[in-house]
């Protein structure tokens, strides 16, 4: 290849919101549960039925947009986007075209290359679709309305975004953000946040965007990176063989690595969008904006600065704790119990962390309760177990979410400061190894760390470890 | 006087009373049901046990001296595109032929509180598109003055029942003129009330933006009663209006001194039938003798109403319609191949021919390319109606005009001609674009001995200036009933027509 070429990258990025009930109707979003008990007439589309708008889901809507710097509309409109599926119960989408609650915004990323804004087209509200399920076995298709009318928002971003790395900083930012306002969970492998890549590449210089192709079924991080490749890659060739790349949509299989085209451009459907009648337009005050901006959290950003500031940590520490809106909670909590911020810290971000890695797990899913983890800090602040002893029953808390106090008498874990036991302790381990001895006494000062270490490990680690040194030290001499 | 000749409200005065029974009542309506239906086919429906069943409920409550409403124990009808928990709601068509609704609609939810006695669903156009009720796929209702002819649609079954005695009120609704004009051809009272002041909620809708259930019954006083049982603000429909002034009975005064009436000229010019046309000013005489100012005055726009309202009401139509698809409940078509051909086949099979056609409309309008010069360009047209009512309102306090162009046609004569059908609801549509309250009043017959229908029209929320002036105009003249509505309880199936 000769020449360079840039890629350009936009990006539909739709969010299930955290609401306790539908977008129009009472029913529960809870996920799981057997096949249409999440039912009502509304959500499936029975005749007469009415919707009526959530209006929690409005809250959310504007909470992000306010959160991505947007501009509101204050007077949006719902409207019917059509189509035939049965997913779709009344065979309309209830969606925003003509009027969406928020656009023109924008969230900073920052990636090796430096900062950059990304542009936010629009946000706009929306209702899911219920789910299909194949039944091989009696060769027939069923359908679960559960997820019919859970309530979605749907971010689109301007095509600003050059490279997957970029792609990602935006992804994380956006879920940072939308995590920290309460308003989605934002989890990609069970769907409640998914995005769909639109990419075209144009030589390096070109002022005129190249033909876009939009990529669906991308549910990690890792697929939405090696989608972004592939296409780059597969674009370019078509390109490079004097071949046009053609406008359509196409389904990315992480398994083999390559996307597989759906429909293009020719085979689009007419939606036939039009407003819906059935609802009102959504008028929002310059109150009601007043008031969710009020009650916005506060974001990663000023959280960042203010645990250097007030909890003296080490940016590193912040980072790493501010990654997770759930992470930092678990962390404020604790210090809100114990004190000791960089103590809290540093169990979370080592032990925790390596626990969360062996366990395949995200940072969204630890369980244990904050006191449990003060307790834990205070039980080792106070010398009633040492630290050896304290990683084990932090492993403890993590997994089972045990009270430390209670664990550490079970399994009789508490330190042993008794100077008479220690002795004696240290007498045997001194006359079973006379080498060592002799080697200390020939000043090889490493031998005392070998007969430190034995006398642990005779204590199974519950002796106090400077008590057992100053022993080692004080008989050593004799 | 015999029971089925009594108004709603007497007849619920006299079982709360105790002077007739509940059940009495109710046994009276389904023998001239029995006797008629072979004639008139007024009903998709009859449910005789539900109705004796709720009936001896009433009647328990009113014996142990519980609080009931004015029209407790009254037999009455429901047109079949409202949903009532149990019963089949068809909207006349055979892809519902076999939905049985799990839910009540909340106008009759209201009503069945106040102990209606529901006898049975009324027969109509497919999906309220029509205006003969030919267009159902469970026959052709005839009319009472005369079965050689329709009884106009799309509310024709409801309007049918009422005039012919085979129930004391029903519910209609009306989308373009669906209860105005069928009362008008079958000489019987029906209102369009403000759009949101009935909830929509069970209504199987046609077109969203327009459609209102309102009452049809033989006076303006029962029409005004079952106003006030039905109008309310229900959460469950965003269109809902929350409002303070449904208590409509107390319009019922014969007063109309200084009451400004205005008729606008474009309703009494061509296409008007001669007849139709001195009734109604007739009419206006008559109120204006009762101290009414009454002028004739200029409504632009009229021409425009009627290619606005069939693009919006289509368009809503062909999305509201979608989800008739054979997949969920109704019919599905046997023998199709893959997911589109079942929808193919059984959306095919399943609707008829207006239907179709108002589908196909809508989704053309609708279209991308077409949208803005068809679907914004109604909805424009829509809004520049809604001004000149308000221009007009800022002069009269009611307008009066024909509920129709002509009387009930002959079985057929509109059916093969759609546009002279679209045409007859000239009147009536300019109305529902502008969400104003409407109603038709009985004021004489023609040389045929066809009813006539006065059409009232107030500004948005006055339904009283209607209903009082529609009142005081039903004060000046006696109840016409068509021969046959007389009790022919005595052989069921022998009748006799005028």
């Amino acid at each position: 290849m000769g020449k360079q070429y840039e890629t350009v990258i936009g990006l539909e990025v739709h969010v299930e919101l955290a609401t306790k009930t539908k977008i129009f109707c009472g029913c529960s979003t809870e996920f799981g549960g057997a096949p249409n008990t999440h039912a009502c007439p509304v959500c499936t589309g029975m005749p007469g039925a009415l919707p009526v708008l959530n209006r929690q889901v409005v809250e959310y809507a504007l909470a992000v947009g306010l959160a991505t710097n947007c501009a509101v509309n204050q007077y949006c409109k719902f409207d019917r986007k059509n189509y035939f599926y049965p997913d779709n119960p009344q065979n309309y989408q209830i969606s925003q075209l003509y009027l969406p609650i928020c656009h023109d915004g924008w969230i900073e990323i920052e990636t090796a290359a430096g900062k950059k804004k990304v542009g936010i087209h629009e946000i706009h509200m929306e209702e899911d679709a219920g789910k299909l399920i194949h039944d091989e076995w009696e060769d027939c298709s069923l359908v679960d309305y559960n997820r019919s009318g859970v309530p979605l928002i749907e971010i689109v971003s301007e095509p600003d975004m050059r490279s997957a790395g970029e792609v990602i900083a935006y992804l994380e930012k956006l879920r940072l953000i939308i995590q920290y306002l309460g308003a989605s969970d934002c989890r990609l492998q069970e769907g409640s946040m998914r995005a769909d890549v639109n990419l075209s590449v144009r030589e390096a210089g070109a002022k005129e965007f190249g033909t876009r192709t939009e990529m669906k079924n991308l549910n990690s991080f890792k697929a939405i990176s090696r989608a972004i490749e592939g296409e780059r890659i597969r674009q370019i060739e078509r390109i490079e063989e004097g071949r046009k790349v053609i406008q359509e949509t196409r389904r990315w299989d992480d398994n083999k690595e390559a996307s597989y085209a759906m429909r293009s451009k020719e085979d689009a459907q007419d939606y036939r969008y039009f407003p819906d009648p059935d609802l009102m337009p959504v008028v929002i005050s310059d109150e009601w904006i007043a008031r969710v901006k009020a009650r916005q959290p506060e974001l990663r950003t000023e959280k960042l600065a203010r645990y250097q500031s007030e909890y003296r940590l080490p940016q590193y520490d912040a980072e790493i704790l501010t990654a997770s809106k759930h992470l930092a909670d678990i962390f404020e909590e604790t210090v809100a119990l114990c004190g000791r911020p960089k103590e809290v810290s540093n169990w979370l971000m080592t032990d925790a962390m390596r626990l969360l890695k062996e366990h395949g797990q995200e940072p969204e899913e630890l369980g244990f309760a904050p006191q449990n983890l003060a307790k834990l800090v205070e039980l080792v602040e106070q010398n009633v177990i040492n630290r050896t002893v304290a990683r084990g029953v932090f492993e403890a808390v993590f997994t089972e979410n045990v009270d430390p106090l209670q664990y550490v008498e079970e399994k009789g874990l508490k330190v042993v400061s008794d100077e008479g036991q220690l002795r004696q302790v240290v007498e045997g381990i001194l006359r079973e190894n006379p080498q060592s001895v002799a080697d200390y006494k020939a000043g090889k000062q490493k031998a005392m760390g070998f007969i430190v270490g034995q006398a642990m490990r005779a204590m199974k680690g519950k002796a106090d470890p400077a008590l057992v040194n100053a022993l080692v030290k004080e008989m050593l001499l004799l | 006087m015999d029971i089925l000749e009594m108004s709603a409200v007497e007849l619920g005065r006299k079982i709360k009373a105790r002077e007739i029974g509940a059940l009495e009542a109710a046994e009276a309506a389904l023998a001239q049901i029995r006797a008629l239906e072979p004639v008139l086919n007024c009903y998709v429906a009859v449910d005789e046990e539900g109705a004796r069943r709720q009936a001896a409920e009433v009647q328990k409550k009113i014996d142990g001296g519980m609080q009931c409403g004015p029209l407790a124990g009254v037999p009455m009808a429901v047109k079949d595109n409202m949903c009532l928990e149990g019963m089949p709601a068809t909207c006349s068509s055979k892809i519902l032929e076999n939905f049985v609704p799990p839910y009540t609609a909340e106008a009759v939810k209201k009503l069945v509180e106040g102990g209606a006695v529901v006898l049975g669903k009324t027969n109509m156009d497919e999906f309220a598109m029509g205006s003969t009720t030919e267009t159902s796929a469970f026959g052709v209702t005839k009319n009472p003055w005369d079965p050689e002819r329709v009884p106009g649609g799309s509310s024709g079954g409801s309007c049918a029942a009422v005039a012919a005695n085979e129930c004391f009120y029903a519910l209609g609704s009306d989308t373009g003129g669906s209860i105005r004009q069928p009362s008008s051809f079958c000489g019987v009272a029906g209102i369009k009330p403000t759009y949101g002041t009935v909830s929509r909620y069970g209504l199987i809708a046609y077109g969203s933006s327009l459609d209102q259930i309102g009452p049809i019954a033989r006076s303006v006083g029962d029409c005004a009663a079952v106003l006030e049982e039905i109008a309310f603000h229900d959460a469950k429909d965003s269109t809902s209006v929350r409002r303070r002034d449904c208590d409509f009975t107390s319009a019922l005064v014969d007063d109309v001194k200084g009451m400004r009436i205005g008729i606008p000229q474009d309703y009494l010019g061509e296409g008007l039938d001669d007849e139709v046309r001195s009734a109604v000013l007739a009419a206006a005489k008559a109120l204006e003798e009762k101290g009414a100012v009454v002028e004739e005055f200029g409504l632009s726009l009229v021409e425009y109403a009627i290619p606005a309202y069939y693009v919006i009401a289509s368009a809503e139509a062909s999305s509201n319609l979608s989800r008739f698809d054979g997949v969920k409940y109704g019919y599905r078509a046997k023998g199709y191949e893959g997911l589109h051909g079942m929808y193919k086949k059984s959306r095919s099979e399943g609707f008829g021919e207006e239907v179709k056609r108002r589908i196909m409309l809508g989704s053309f309008v609708l279209s991308s390319g077409y949208y803005d010069a068809y679907y914004l360009k109604a909805l424009r047209t829509k809004a520049l109606v809604k001004q000149a009512f308000d221009k007009a309102f800022a002069g009269y306090d009611v307008i009066l005009g024909p509920a129709a162009p002509s009387t009930a046609p002959r079985l057929g004569e509109l059916l093969s001609d759609p546009l002279k059908m679209y045409l007859g609801d000239i009147y009536t549509i300019a109305a529902n674009l502008a969400g104003l309250p409407a109603m038709s009043v009985p004021c004489g017959r023609d040389s045929k001995g066809l009813p006539i229908g006065l059409q009232l029209i107030g500004d948005c929320f006055k339904e009283k200036n209607i209903i009082r002036a529609g009142y005081a105009y039903e004060c000046t003249r006696n109840y016409e009933m068509p021969g046959l509505a007389k009790r022919q309880a005595a052989e069921p199936g022998r009748w006799e027509v005028r």
